[in-house]
């Protein structure tokens, strides 16, 4: 059992990362990224709503009839966000400011829908909590890294505090401007999934056939 | 006139869904292996944006922000608060009303769309634009612009994005870059084209 738990826990982050392989939740992730408190922030809050959306769901799975259980799973996770919002902005009103819209994105996050969706109907509370936690670490790891890289070279700081003094204040480091913009995401995420793939050999996509593969069969689940 | 056509312009193209604000992405580099899938799904979220987004603002405007509800008597309540819970049920509802419509009345069209609506209930470029509108206090006409003009743009990306995979194929990807990696560099290349969007007023 134990064993199952450390695997359920640790396989999100390496093997089966949410972002890197199974391509979800990028919508609202990127946005965030160009501070690492706000990313930090808006990890947290995704931790959140994963891990209690995935005990609701497990908790009433055997009581969701399968045809609303849509339905069921969009309302407990629109409402578990509403509370996250509400806390934000009571408790960290300036970040709450900067994430914007995209605290509401967490309700059309494809992680959240898609663990609530494959694991947390089948699986036990524990489970999924775990499942959950596991899920959320993921998404936060490529997270933060993609922060650090994006405010460390785009204006020399690392969670708002100066590490490479910028020319602008008698420093020596130019900053990068293009790091602060919306392309370097994409661009650090796809240099992220390289890396992952250089080591992980067996994630490599089969030759890049376009056409000849069907879409993917997951595609039900992708929002 | 001139500040929808502005308005619509930057929805288009300076603020694009899909290249500047990541909206959409899920279903934007899975579905974007051919011209012709990606231009099925474009139309839909075309569709379902601009019945959206101004019906999220109408509903909005007369039951949730602070005061809203003084034609019912109630001129102290204040439901905003409720305002994710409303605009995801009525984006999950107007696209199941739209495709039964549409498998009633309009059965080829429904062959056409039919796969990608139930894929696009829960699209973040969907509830993006009307989160954007509820944030930027649009009026109903300004919403309808904003709605299409973001649709426009999120099919013209997706589109474009379609045609260069198909030409990828017949390049020598480095092995570990093949397919999710070359897309995200490849986004990330029309991203800063679209840059040179930004900045321009009508």
């Amino acid at each position: 059992m134990a064993a199952k738990n450390r695997e359920v826990l640790l396989d999100p982050l390496f093997n089966n990362n949410p972002i890197a392989l199974q391509v979800l939740g990028i919508c609202s992730a990127l946005a965030v990224t160009t501070k690492m408190s706000t990313a930090f922030v808006m990890s947290l809050a995704v931790i959140f709503v994963i891990v209690a959306s995935n005990v609701s769901v497990s908790l009433i799975r055997n009581f969701i009839p399968s045809s609303i259980r849509i339905i069921v799973q969009l309302t407990i996770i629109a409402s578990l966000v509403i509370i996250t919002d509400q806390v934000l902005k009571a408790f960290v009103y300036d970040i709450s400011k900067q994430l914007s819209v995209f605290v509401g994105l967490i309700i059309t996050n494809c992680i959240v829908m898609g663990r609530a969706e494959a694991f947390a109907m089948q699986n036990g509370p524990k489970l999924s909590f775990i499942d959950g936690v596991g899920n959320g670490l993921g998404y936060a790891m490529i997270l933060m890294v993609v922060a650090f890289l994006r405010e460390l070279f785009g204006s020399g700081k690392v969670f708002g505090l100066t590490v490479l003094q910028p020319v602008t204040e008698g420093g020596w480091y130019v900053p990068n401007g293009l790091m602060v913009l919306a392309p370097s995401a994409f661009l650090l995420i796809g240099c992220f999934i390289w890396a992952i793939r250089v080591f992980k050999t067996d994630q490599v996509e089969e030759e890049f056939h376009v056409g000849a593969l069907p879409e993917p069969s997951h595609e039900g689940h992708i929002r | 006139m001139e500040h929808y056509l502005s308005l619509a312009t930057k929805a288009i193209f300076v603020e694009n869904m899909a290249l500047a604000f990541f909206l959409g992405m899920c279903s934007f580099l899975a579905v974007s292996r051919q011209v012709s899938t990606a231009i099925g799904l474009g139309i839909a979220v075309i569709f379902v944006l601009a019945v959206t987004t101004p019906l999220n603002q109408f509903l909005t405007e007369t039951l949730l922000r602070p005061g809203s509800l003084a034609w019912a008597g109630l001129p102290d309540l204040d439901l905003s608060f409720l305002s994710f819970l409303t605009l995801i049920g009525t984006i999950a509802a107007t696209v199941q009303i739209v495709e039964m419509t549409m498998d009633r009345y309009a059965p080829a069209l429904y062959n056409a769309l039919g796969v990608f609506l139930p894929l696009i209930a829960v699209n973040c470029a969907i509830l993006g634009a009307s989160l954007f509108m509820v944030e930027r206090d649009y009026t109903l006409a300004e919403a309808t612009v904003f709605g299409l003009g973001s649709g426009v743009g999120w099919a013209l990306a997706i589109m474009a994005l379609a045609a260069i995979r198909e030409k990828l194929k017949y390049s020598d990807v480095p092995e570990p870059l093949r397919g999710l990696g070359a897309t995200f560099i490849v986004v990330g290349l029309m991203s800063v084209g679209f840059m040179a969007f930004s900045g321009i007023q009508l």
